[in-house]
C-alpha cells in the first residue's frame, strides 16, 4: 500500500548488492566438491579385478564392453579372468554407479573430476589402457571403507589397491 | 555570427581559431568554412561523446546488475572488462544480416535508423554545462517532445515489416502506450514551463532559484513515470517483454540492425535523464566542481535510479499501463497544472520564501493524493491473509505424541 | 456500430523462453483477450514406461529420477514406496527419517525454482530468480554430500536408503535450517508487498473448487481453492503421521493464492525437517534380506507421494519376474494441465504466461 511495498522491494535489491558475489572466478579458483561426488573417470584397480562383469551386467544403459580370456591368474582364489578389452563409454553414461555396487570385489570406483571433454565422440570411450594407467582418485561413493579412513579424493593421494577394499 | 552563437562559449572558441589561422600570415579558412567547421566539430564532439558513454554504460549496467543479482558481471576482457562493448561491437559486425522472406524490405531497413535518430537529436537543445550547448532554440522544449514521438514511429515500422506477429503484438502495444503517455508527460512540462516563463531549456536552468523539483514534485513524479514508458523501460517494458513475445519489435533483427536497436534502448535513459536534470534539477549549476562534471554526476544518478528500479519490478500488463495513464497520471498532471497557475496568479513574480510556500503546499498535495489514489485502488494492492489447517496432532520434548 | 474483428492464432511454439520446457499451446486471440487454447505436448516423450519393462527394479529407480528431474527425491520416493508394497518389505526408522529428510528438502528447491521462475515471467529481469537459485545451490550442495550427485540421485533404494548421511550433512543441515527463514523472509519482503505484482496476480487465473475437483488436480492447485488435501495427513506414508505440521490454503486459487502457498509451504517443510532431525535414531539404513535382484509376488500395487506439484503415484504390475510388467506413472503434471483452459478464457496474453508459471508443471513429468 502507499508504494512501500515497491520502496522496501528495492531496498532489499540494494542491501543484496552490498554483499560479497555468490560465483567464483572458474577456472582460477574451483568449488571443493564433496567426498561422495560421482565424477567421470573410473578408477580400476586391475590387481582386485576377477573379470565377472557383474557391472557390464548391471549398467542400466549398457556401455560396459568387457572381453575376457582364462588367464590362469591367481589360481588359489579360484581363478581370475583376464581381462583384454574394458571399455566405457562416457558419452552415454549416466553416472549412476550401480556398476560401482555391483562389484562385488571393490575393484571398479567412481572418479571425482568432471573435466573430461574431448573434441570428438569417439574419443569419449575410456579404453583398457588409460584405466590402467590413470591416476587413481577413487570417490568414496558406495564405498563406507574409504569413508572410514576419511579419505577425499580431491585432496589426498593415490590409493593403492590393497588400501582400498573392505 | 549572430548574437545567438555568440552567447555559446564553446563553438564561438572554436570558430576564433578557425578564423584566425593563419598559414604563413594568409588567412587559409574564409568565413562560411569556419562557421562550418566549428559547428560539425561541436556536433560531432557531442554525439560521438553520447555514443561513447553509452558503449560504457552498457559494460557498467551489466556489471551493477550483475552485482543487485550478488554476480559479478563481465569482467575478463581487458580490466575490469572495460573492453568488453568492443567486443559486444565485433561480434554484432560479423553476423549475417538475415533479412526473412515476407518483410517490406524498405520499411525493415530504415526502422533502425528511424529509431536511433531522435534520441541522440534530442542532446541538440540540452546545455552540458556553462553556455555549452549546440543550440539555443527558443522552443527547445517543444522541439524535444516532437522529436521522441519520431522514435516510436521506429518501433512501430520495425514490428509491422517484420512479417511475425510477435512482432506485430509488440508493435501495437508500443503505439499504444505511447498514445497514452503522450498526454502526461507535455502536461507536465507545461508546469515546468509556466514556473520558468520560457520554453528554452537554458532559460529553464536559469530560471531555477530554487531547483524545480521542490516546487512541483507530481510534475517530477510523472515526468519520470511517463518518460520511462516513453523508452518502455521497466516496469513498463511490454514492448519488449522477453517472456512473452519474445522480442517485440526486433525479433527478426540480427547483426548491427539489432545492434542499432540495443544502442538507441541505451541512449534514451541518459536523454531521459539529461532532460530530467536540466528542468527540474537546476542542470549544470553546482558550487565547487566545474559545470560539466555536475550535469554528468547528476545524469549518472538518475540513470543509476532507473536501473535499480529495472533490476527490481515486475512489469505491468498493457491494459494496467494505459489504466495508468489515463485514470491516475493524467488527472494528476490536470491537478499540477492547476495549482501552478493558481499559485503563480496569486504570486505574480514569487520571491524565494514565496517559492518555499509554494513548495510546501505542493508536497502536502503530492501526499495527500498519494494517500487518496492508494486507498481507492485498495483491494487490488492490498495484500491478502493466507488460511492454515492446523494441524491436531502435537508434541513434546520426549518425542511422544499429546 | 460495433467494429467487426477478426481472431487470430498464434503458435506459442515449443521453443520459447518462459513454456517451462518443449510446450507448445495454440492460442487464439481477438485483440489481446485468449478466446480459445489447446495445449500440444509430447515433444519430450521418452518412453520410459515402456522402458522400465526391460530393466531390473533397481535399475529403474534411474529411470524415475529423470521424471521430474527439478524434484528426483519425490520421484525415487513414491517408486520406491510401491514396489515395496508389492514385495512387503518394511525399511528400518532411520532409513525413513532419512528418505523424509530428504524429500522435504527437495521440496524446498522444487518451489524455489518455481518461485523464481514465476518471477523471471513476470518480468523482474532475473532478481529474484538469482536469488533463489542461490539457496537452491546450497541444497544441492548437501545432496552432494549425500549421494555424490546434484540432479538426479538415485538415492533410495528398494529397502530403505542408498548409503548413510555423512557428518557433515548435519552440520550443513542445522546451518540451512537456522539461515533460511531469514532468506524466505526477504523473498516475502521483496515480492509479497509489491504493489506490480499484486495488481498482476490477484484475480487472474481463477479455477473454481468444483472444477479442480471434478478434473482431479492436487497439488497447491488444489489447496489454492481452499479445500485442505494433503497426502501427507490423508493417507500418510512413511513417518508423516508421527511429526506436526500445518497446511496453507488459500481461498480464491488465483495465481497471488498459489504463489503464497509456495513459500508457506517452504516454511512448513523447515519445520518438518526440524522435527525428524530431533527424533531420528540409530540404526541400519537398508533392510536385512533383500536380494540385488527383487523378485516380488505377482499382483499389482499403487504408491503414492504427496511431491511438489501434486500427487505422484506409480502403479505397478508384477509377473514374478525381475523386472515389471507394466509401470503406470500418474503424473500430477500433466494432470493438473487440463484445467489451465478454464483459467485462462477471457484472459490476456500476459496472464496466460504467468497462470502457466503458476500451474507449476514440468515437461520431463508431462511427457515422460
Amino acid at each position: 500500500m502507499y508504494g512501500l511495498g515497491i520502496l522496501g522491494g528495492m531496498l532489499i535489491t540494494l542491501k543484496n548488492m552490498f554483499r560479497t558475489p555468490f560465483t567464483i572466478q572458474y577456472p582460477e579458483q574451483e568449488i571443493p566438491r564433496a567426498s561422495r561426488f560421482r565424477g567421470e573417470e573410473f578408477s580400476w584397480y586391475e590387481e582386485r579385478c576377477t573379470g565377472c562383469a557383474s557391472c557390464a551386467k548391471f549398467c542400466p544403459l549398457g556401455i560396459i564392453k568387457i572381453v575376457t580370456t582364462p588367464g590362469g591368474i591367481n589360481m588359489q582364489e579360484g581363478e581370475s579372468y583376464s581381462v583384454d578389452t574394458f571399455d566405457i563409454d562416457i558419452g552415454r553414461c549416466m553416472f549412476c554407479g550401480l556398476c560401482v555396487e555391483a562389484c562385488p570385489y571393490d575393484a571398479l570406483f567412481m572418479g571425482s573430476g568432471f573435466e573430461r571433454s574431448k573434441y570428438r565422440r569417439s574419443s569419449l570411450v575410456i579404453p583398457i589402457e588409460e584405466l590402467k594407467s590413470s591416476e587413481k582418485r577413487p570417490s568414496t561413493w558406495f564405498r563406507p571403507q574409504l569413508e572410514a579412513k576419511e579419505y577425499n579424493p580431491q585432496k589426498d593421494q593415490d590409493l593403492s589397491w590393497d588400501e582400498v577394499g573392505r | 555570427m549572430g548574437p545567438i552563437t555568440e552567447a555559446n562559449s564553446y563553438y564561438s572558441s572554436l570558430y576564433k581559431f578557425f578564423l584566425d589561422l593563419e598559414v604563413g600570415g594568409v588567412d587559409i579558412i574564409p568565413e562560411w568554412l569556419a562557421y562550418f567547421l566549428a559547428g560539425f566539430l561541436v556536433i560531432f564532439s557531442i554525439v560521438n561523446a553520447v555514443v561513447i558513454i553509452t558503449t560504457v554504460a552498457t559494460w557498467a549496467e551489466r556489471r551493477l546488475i550483475g552485482r543487485f543479482h550478488n554476480r559479478l558481471g563481465p569482467n575478463r576482457w581487458g580490466p575490469f572488462g572495460l573492453f568488453t562493448p568492443i567486443a559486444d561491437a565485433v561480434k554484432l559486425l560479423g553476423k549475417e544480416d538475415t533479412r526473412p522472406e515476407g518483410v517490406d524490405s524498405w520499411i525493415f531497413n530504415m526502422a533502425p535508423i528511424v529509431f536511433i535518430v531522435p534520441t541522440i537529436l534530442v542532446f541538440a537543445v540540452i546545455p552540458i554545462g556553462e553556455n555549452t550547448y549546440i543550440a539555443n532554440l527558443n522552443i527547445g522544449l517543444l522541439f524535444i517532445v516532437a522529436v521522441t514521438t519520431v522514435g516510436t514511429l521506429g518501433m512501430f515500422m520495425g514490428g509491422w515489416a517484420s512479417g511475425n506477429r510477435f512482432s506485430l503484438f509488440g508493435a501495437m502495444r508500443a503505439v499504444a502506450s505511447l498514445i497514452s503517455y503522450e498526454v502526461p508527460m507535455v502536461l507536465s512540462i507545461v508546469g515546468v514551463v509556466l514556473l520558468s516563463g520560457s520554453l528554452s531549456m537554458v532559460e529553464v536552468v536559469e530560471a531555477q532559484t530554487i531547483p524545480f523539483i521542490f516546487l512541483q514534485p507530481l510534475g517530477f513524479f510523472i515526468f519520470f513515470a511517463a518518460a520511462s514508458a516513453e523508452m518502455n523501460r521497466s516496469p513498463f517494458d511490454v514492448v519488449e517483454a522477453e517472456s512473452e513475445i519474445i522480442a517485440g519489435y526486433h525479433t527478426e533483427y540480427s547483426g548491427m540492425k539489432w545492434g542499432t536497436f540495443q544502442l538507441a534502448e541505451f541512449i534514451a535513459p541518459f536523454g531521459v535523464s539529461a532532460i530530467l536534470v536540466t528542468m527540474f534539477l537546476k542542470g549544470w549549476e553546482g558550487p565547487v566542481l566545474p559545470s560539466h562534471l555536475w550535469f554528468f554526476l547528476k545524469v549518472c544518478f538518475f540513470w543509476f535510479i532507473m536501473l535499480w528500479i529495472r533490476a527490481t519490478l515486475p512489469r505491468l500488463r498493457i491494459d494496467q499501463i494505459m489504466a495508468f495513464a489515463w485514470k491516475i497520471l493524467f488527472p494528476l498532471s490536470v491537478l499540477n497544472l492547476f495549482v501552478t497557475a493558481l499559485e503563480l496568479l496569486i504570486w505574480k513574480d514569487p520571491t524565494v520564501s514565496e517559492l518555499w510556500m509554494m513548495a510546501g503546499i505542493n508536497w502536502t498535495i503530492a501526499i495527500v493524493c498519494l494517500v487518496v489514489i492508494s486507498r481507492a485502488g485498495r483491494s487490488r494492492i492490498s495484500t491478502r491473509p493466507m488460511l492454515f489447517a492446523r494441524s491436531e496432532i502435537s508434541y513434546n520434548q520426549s518425542g511422544e505424541v499429546n | 456500430m460495433p467494429i467487426r474483428t477478426e481472431p487470430v492464432t498464434v503458435n506459442i511454439g515449443p521453443q520459447h523462453p518462459s513454456t517451462h520446457g518443449v510446450f507448445r499451446l495454440r492460442v487464439t486471440f481477438d485483440g489481446e483477450v485468449i478466446q480459445d487454447l489447446e495445449p500440444v505436448f509430447g515433444y519430450l516423450h521418452r518412453g520410459s514406461e515402456k522402458l522400465a519393462e526391460e530393466r531390473t527394479y533397481t535399475q529403474v529407480v534411474t529411470l524415475t529420477d529423470r521424471l521430474d528431474y527439478v524434484a528426483s527425491m519425490s520421484n525415487n520416493l513414491a517408486y520406491v514406496l510401491s514396489v515395496e508394497k508389492l514385495a512387503g518389505v518394511q525399511p528400518p526408522e532411520r532409513a525413513m527419517y532419512i528418505r523424509v529428510i530428504a524429500a522435504e528438502l527437495q521440496r524446498i528447491a522444487s518451489h524455489l525454482v518455481a518461485t523464481g521462475f514465476l518471477l523471471q515471467d513476470l518480468g523482474a529481469l532475473g532478481t529474484p530468480l538469482m536469488y533463489c537459485f542461490r539457496e537452491r545451490e546450497r541444497i544441492l550442495d548437501m545432496f552432494e554430500m549425500l549421494c555424490g550427485a546434484r540432479v538426479t540421485f538415485s538415492y533410495m533404494r528398494i529397502g530403505g536408503v542408498f548409503q548413510d548421511a555423512p557428518p557433515e550433512f548435519w552440520v550443513s543441515l542445522s546451518k540451512f535450517l537456522v539461515d533460511m527463514p531469514h532468506y524466505i523472509d526477504d523473498y516475502e519482503g521483496l515480492l509479497a508487498g509489491n504493489e506490480i505484482l499484486l495488481t498482476r496476480t490477484k484475480d487472474v487465473g481463477v479455477l473454481h473448487q468444483s472444477t479442480a475437483i471434478d478434473a482431479s488436480i492436487t497439488g497447491p492447485v488444489l489447496r489454492g481453492t481452499g479445500l485442505e488435501w494433503d497426502l501427507r495427513k490423508h493417507d500418510p506414508y512413511e513417518i508423516y503421521d508421527r511429526v506436526a505440521f500445518n497446511i496453507p490454503l488459500g481461498t480464491v486459487s488465483d495465481n497471488y493464492d498459489r504463489f503464497m502457498l509456495r513459500i508457506l509451504e517452504m516454511r512448513e517443510s523447515l519445520n518438518i525437517i526440524q522435527q525428524c532431525v530431533q527424533q531420528i535414531p540409530e540404526g541400519p539404513i537398508r533392510t536385512e534380506g533383500v536380494p540385488y535382484l527383487v523378485r516380488p509376488p505377482v499382483g499389482d500395487a499403487y504408491g503414492h507421494v504427496e511431491g511438489p506439484k501434486g500427487e505422484l503415484g506409480f502403479y505397478i504390475v508384477s509377473d514374478g519376474g525381475i523386472a515389471p510388467y507394466r509401470l503406470k506413472i500418474r503424473s500430477p503434471s500433466l494432470i493438473n494441465l487440463t484445467a489451465m483452459k478454464d483459467m485462462l478464457v477471457g484472459g490476456k496474453l500476459s496472464d496466460m504466461i504467468v497462470t502457466l508459471g503458476s500451474i507449476d508443471i514440468n515437461m520431463g513429468e508431462v511427457d515422460r
